[in-house]
């Protein structure tokens, strides 16, 4: 997927260029575009999921014994009879609105649901995504530095392992080992059913609610909780990142600058860290929200396991109740939020390199 | 004196059948003297031979449920022990596998030349197709495949065809961007300009000409994207909207063992191995693919 992010721009870059600023300001109008165009498509596709759903709205709202009068009465009310272009512009609308329909599993707006537990998964995928990188990146530049010996290749090997160990597994096998057997994590949930509910929710992640009230022993818990499914996803980031990382840092390392540096002298560690690194760090920012944006799909199998009540969990109660209100307004928020964090990383990439100016 | 192997290797073939033969021979050579290559393809052979030979294999009736015989441990008689309905676990991972081959190969099946003649047709026409077809293109990769496959399943109905459509509907995109490439390169070459000449109409160039160059490209990212079709399709089975029981599907065997993860590890364990080791079989075969066929592409993906 890696490649995928930077072909969007390419209309834009085609268009002559006569001053700087005149320049920027059609890149500018031509991201903003293709963004518009993006988010258009992500409606489009829920939309059409909506209509192919086997379940007639107007009969879930009116129940199969209405008469025929009520019936069409209804689906006139509903706009159903409107050709599939106005349907369109007022989902459209709706979803601008704020206006994602009512869940049918829980009864309240989903808008509000998705408020609700979205949070809870931000913080996960947040900590994960710390997780990888902090771990990540160093294992693949030395992974790169000592090419071809035994740590090169388990780096190699956990990377492939980050493309072929089932999330859920993982999850899995880690409450069993480290929750069940160990004793070392904290099981399913958030915090202790004890702690439940004991701090009010100011931005909804537990980490910072919990030090904004003071409450040192509900902090220590909920990280006594997080650290096993965050690890989880992590492992998926950081096998990622390892592998990018070592994969940039060979192309480094093969240049002749490098070969100078070692020349004139430089210790090894200076010529990784110093000159070899450093221009990797621009890619590699495209490369880690690529895998922010990954973790909160890979959430989802994730927070099934570990019960943990974010939006993953939402998905999959709504998905078992053919909830499909809940269902849509998951998927365009999950597929909003991914496709503005890989925008973002898009963007930035840009502005850091300047050869990609 | 001439051998068959010289005959393969020989620099000025004869016939178009001898040198497609000496490629394979080239390309198959190369791929021996990649030792993770070698595991992935040992791998997928494995596979495949025991979804053929599946009734050899397994020791037991995988359906066949034994109430007696409930959650046993590993034991000589039952080589991974048993579900909570009594049924062997090694049996119904070997049945599983012809559960996955089927679904790898249907989705190779459909997204992949879907997603050819797309790029192909995008790539050859250019103008106002391409940006139409690669708009759509785009839109469809700048999202998460996992939900969008998983919001369509829930749109189509749970089960294992729709889990199928699902994700290959998902995948197409990636062999559209593959092979749109492929097509920009050599589109303006020589050799196409001079079947066009000759009156070649655009079908005739595109089927005879440019798709077959795009195969090997194609071949190495399908068997690159096997490993995520099928973790997307164990997750279906896993969360229920997949392979419905009693389909001995790996990723719905490892739901029904999570209620028994604490005590009976096995349930759900073993069917993990399984799908670890083809996942990790197609990316080192995929791995090894790409060096061969097409190293210019490098490390990333």
């Amino acid at each position: 997927m890696a490649n995928d992010s930077t072909t969007a721009a390419a209309p834009a870059r085609r268009a002559a260029r006569p001053s700087r600023s005149r320049q920027r300001l059609t890149s500018l109008a031509g991201f903003l575009v293709t963004l518009a165009v993006t988010f258009l498509g992500l409606l489009a596709i829920t939309f059409f999921i909506g209509r192919i759903v086997p379940i007639d709205p107007v009969l879930a709202v009116v129940g199969d014994r209405a008469p025929v009068a009520v019936y069409e009465r209804v689906r006139q009310e509903m706009g159903l009879d409107q050709p599939l272009i106005t349907q369109f512009v007022s989902y459209v609308g709706d979803v601008a609105t704020g206006n994602f329909g009512t869940s049918v599993s829980t009864g309240k707006p989903v808008i509000e649901d998705l408020a609700r537990v979205f949070p809870a998964t931000l913080e996960m995928a947040t900590l994960g995504i710390i997780l990888g990188v902090l771990i990540g990146v160093p294992l693949g530049v030395f992974a790169a530095a000592r090419r071809g010996s035994w740590l090169d290749q388990g780096i190699r090997v956990i990377g492939l392992l980050g493309y072929s160990v089932p999330a859920f597994w993982l999850g899995l096998v880690g409450l069993a080992v480290f929750y069940a057997k160990l004793k070392w994590v904290g099981g399913p949930g958030r915090v202790d059913i004890f702690y439940d509910g004991m701090v009010s929710p100011v931005t909804g992640l537990i980490l910072i609610d919990s030090i904004i009230a003071g409450e040192w022993e509900i902090f220590r818990n909920a990280v006594w909780h997080l650290i096993l499914p965050a690890s989880c996803l992590g492992f998926f980031s950081l096998a990622y990142i390892a592998r990018m990382t070592r994969s940039f840092m060979l192309d480094q390392l093969s240049q002749e600058y490098v070969t100078t540096a070692r020349v004139k002298g430089v210790p090894e560690r200076l010529v990784i860290w110093r000159h070899a690194f450093r221009p990797i760090r621009v890619p590699l920012i495209t490369v880690i929200g690529l895998s922010y944006a990954g973790l909160l799909e890979g959430s989802v199998m994730i927070e099934t396991i570990f019960s943990w009540p974010g939006i993953g969990n939402y998905l999959t109660v709504a998905l078992l109740n053919a909830d499909m209100a809940a269902v849509l307004g998951s998927t365009l928020v999950i597929g909003a939020v991914f496709i503005g964090i890989n925008k973002i990383s898009d963007v930035l990439y840009r502005v850091l390199d300047p050869r990609a100016r | 004196m001439t051998t068959f192997r010289d005959w393969l290797i020989d620099d000025s073939p004869s016939s178009p059948m001898q040198a497609r033969l000496g490629r394979f021979y080239r390309i198959f050579g190369a791929l021996m003297r990649n030792p993770l290559a070698v595991v992935g393809g040992v791998i997928i052979l494995v596979l495949v031979l025991t979804a053929l030979f599946a009734p050899w294999l397994a020791t037991h009736d995988p359906l066949r449920q034994s109430l007696g015989e409930r959650l046993l441990p590993p034991s000589a008689a039952h080589w991974m022990g048993t579900d909570e309905l009594g049924r062997d676990i090694w049996s119904r991972v070997v049945y599983g596998s012809r559960i996955t081959l089927a679904i790898v190969t249907l989705v190779a099946v459909l997204a992949a030349p879907a997603g050819l003649v797309i790029g192909v047709a995008a790539g050859y026409f250019g103008g106002w197709v391409d940006r139409i077809l690669m708009g759509i293109t785009d839109v469809f990769l700048s999202l998460p495949k996992l939900i969008l496959a998983l919001a369509f399943v829930a749109a189509l109905g749970p089960g294992i065809e729709n889990a199928i459509i699902a994700i290959a509907i998902t995948s197409w995109p990636g062999y559209a961007r593959v092979a749109r490439a492929e097509t920009l390169t050599f589109k303006n070459s020589e050799f196409i300009s001079a079947v066009r000449l000759l009156g070649a109409s655009s079908l005739r160039v595109n089927l005879g000409h440019v798709l077959p160059l795009c195969t090997s490209s194609m071949i190495v990212r399908v068997t690159l994207d096997m490993a995520g079709i099928i973790l997307t399709a164990a997750g279906l089975g896993f969360i229920g909207l997949g392979a419905q029981p009693p389909l001995p599907e790996w990723g719905a065997m490892i739901s029904r063992g999570r209620s028994f993860i604490l005590d009976q590890w096995w349930v759900a364990t073993m069917p993990g191995f399984a799908i670890i080791l083809v996942s990790l079989g197609f990316c080192f075969l995929g791995d090894g693919l790409r060096d061969v066929l097409d190293p210019k592409s490098g490390e990333q993906r």
